[in-house]
């Protein structure tokens, strides 16, 4: 049975109020909680290392896997393994995520290591969202590793969401596409306090007719670091578009690295990045609408990481 | 009721030297009226726009607002007391919506009809606007408009439009005019106008001249339009100057 504090996360991280529709795996505190299986999706447990293995049936089209995971014991610090074996023409939604609450003094740890194998024509849409909460001394650390595959055609949506309470981040994505494949990444950050987070990118464009976007939103308060670091790398007729759209506040630092890398005549690639505080007239448009500075500014970083 | 008393506003140019932009300038607009201010760009109607809502304080003078002096007191309290602006500049926000935007002006959760009323007014097919982000990709035209649906949102009891008719076609300028009637009937509220839309000087109780000496006149339409075309605005026109083509017919 989950207790309260784990079904808090699960609803911040998973948007879970109930046990999910579709496959699932829950793993709280170390341990899978709860599972379920499809006709379709089948998930068993890894036998040498930590982590599942999640099977997708061709022509799986419309389910949802979730695999949500809840550290609410201090101190607990752990790797998991979960590859995602997709087959072909397949269209579904896996809502990963990862909530943290540590009231201890001692450091909390997960680290996910996520590899998708994405067969012919099939699409995904990933969802990741990390969470803390907690006021114990102890850090709330993620550090997730994400391996794309994309085979010819195959498409990958990925919504990386971490807004709140998570001390130190250093996530790294990995892809590589076939042909006509396209990857698009969607990463919305806030940083506060005296976190750290990285994000890493290296996408390889192989197959003739690949392409990809990725672009990340955010905002870092207080005395945060941010590094956003996206390679694209074109080895062929292909397209890519990185970018990195920043709003710095108080005394935070921000590092923004956009990196591309042609290695054929026909490789398109751009990248923008953006770094920059709160527009005054913004603030001040908002305030004669009757809004404080405080409220305007809320409304302003909101509606920039929706 | 809005009293203007003496204001004076002063700059310090980059060789350090002080200039008026406004200087000892009085005015009382009274319940219920329409006022359009006009005059020359750079004769500081935008500033003395900004004064009344607080966006620029004086470097003298007093504001009063319904007898309270307000002088002090911070854009969002006079916000809440009753006053809007629309920008001549409308900033724009990425990821706030237009229906976000609306309901933040009303102060509450606006439904979404209400939301395409405001739209409508302002000559926008509000489905196709709502769930727009006020972000780089609308116009320049749709933002203004967009900007002066947020005022009209607002209904408050004195509401300052600066230069409202930049990018709105004259189609829609008579819909908006008659919002801009509505507006004052609804709150038997004020409205002051910067403009040099003859449109809008029609509809005006009263015309300021706004020139780099102060307020050079006030009066109705026609005593001031012989004024209009006897100033400095005539040469620009005569000029070729853009920025004032005296009073657009
Ligand atoms: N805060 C300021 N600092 C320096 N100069 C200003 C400031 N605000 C306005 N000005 C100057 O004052 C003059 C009047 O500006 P403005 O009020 O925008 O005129 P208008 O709206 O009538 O065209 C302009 O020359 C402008 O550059
Ligand atoms: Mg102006």
């Amino acid at each position: 049975m989950l207790d309260s504090i784990s079904k808090r996360i699960l609803e911040e991280v998973a948007d879970l109020h109930t046990v999910p529709e579709g496959a699932y795996n829950i793993r709280v505190n170390g341990k899978s909680d709860s599972r379920n299986t499809t006709a379709n999706i089948d998930i068993t447990s890894k036998t040498d290392v930590s982590g599942i293995d999640i099977r997708i049936k061709d022509g799986t089209k419309k389910e949802s896997v979730h695999i949500p995971v809840v550290l609410s014991q201090s101190g607990l610090k752990e790797v998991v393994y979960n590859d995602f074996y997709i087959g072909e023409n397949c269209d579904v939604t896996i809502v990963a995520g990862c909530g943290i609450d540590n009231c201890g003094n001692q450091d909390s740890q997960h680290d996910g290591v996520h590899r998708f194998f994405i067969g012919r024509n099939s699409h995904i849409k990933y969802v990741e969202k990390h969470y803390g909460q907690g006021d114990g001394d102890g850090k709330r650390i993620l550090n997730p590793v994400t391996e794309l595959t994309l085979e010819e055609g195959a498409s990958a949506e990925l919504e990386m969401v971490q807004i709140k309470g998570v001390d130190s981040t250093d996530r790294k994505t990995y892809a590589k596409l076939g042909a006509g494949a396209r990857l698009v990444v969607r990463e919305r950050l806030m940083t506060h306090g005296d976190q750290y987070a990285v994000s890493y990118y290296e996408v390889s464009l192989d197959g003739e007719g690949s392409s990809a976007d990725v672009v990340s939103r955010s905002v870092a308060r207080d005395k945060s670091f941010q590094k956003f670091d996206s390679k694209i790398i074109g080895n062929t007729v292909c397209n890519g578009h990185t970018e990195c759209d920043a709003i710095i506040m108080d005394d935070a630092r921000i590092l923004a690295v956009p990196g591309l890398e042609a290695n054929s005549l026909e490789a398109a690639l751009i990248h923008e990045a953006a770094i920059g505080k709160i527009a005054g007239e913004q603030l001040m448009k908002l305030m004669t609408l009757g809004l404080t500075e405080a409220e305007a500014e809320e409304r302003i970083i909101n509606g920039f990481l929706k | 009721m809005l009293e203007l008393k003496n204001l004076t506003f002063t700059v310090e140019d980059e060789d350090g030297s002080r200039r008026d932009i406004l200087s000892d300038v009085s005015l009382t607009i009274e319940d219920g009226r329409f006022i359009v201010v006009t005059g020359p760009n750079g004769s500081g109607k935008s500033t003395l726009a900004k004064l009344i809502m607080g966006i620029e304080k004086p470097t003298s003078g007093r504001i009063f607002f319904d007898g309270e002096d307000i002088t002090e007191m911070s854009v969002t309290d006079r916000a809440r007391l009753g006053i809007s602006f629309a920008f001549q500049q409308p900033v724009r926000f990425k990821g706030i919506t237009v229906l976000d935007l609306l309901r933040i002006a009303s102060g509450r959760e606006l439904s979404v009809s209400e939301a395409c009323g405001y739209l409508s007014a302002v000559g926008l097919c509000a489905k196709d606007y709502i769930r727009r982000e006020t972000n780089a990709s609308l116009s320049g035209g749709e933002i203004k408009r967009i900007e002066i649906a947020t005022v009209l949102a607002r209904s408050t009891r004195l509401a300052v439009f600066d230069e409202p008719e930049a990018g709105i076609d004259l189609w829609s300028f008579q819909n908006l005019t008659h919002e801009f009637t509505k507006l004052r009937e609804n709150m038997n509220g004020s409205i002051m106008i910067i403009s040099h839309q003859e449109r809008i000087l029609d509809i005006a109780d009263e015309i300021i001249l706004l020139t780099d000496k102060g307020i050079a006149r006030r009066g109705t339409k026609d005593e001031i339009m012989p004024e209009i075309l006897g100033t400095s605005a005539a040469v620009n026109m005569c000029t070729g100057n853009q920025s004032f083509a005296g009073v657009i017919r």
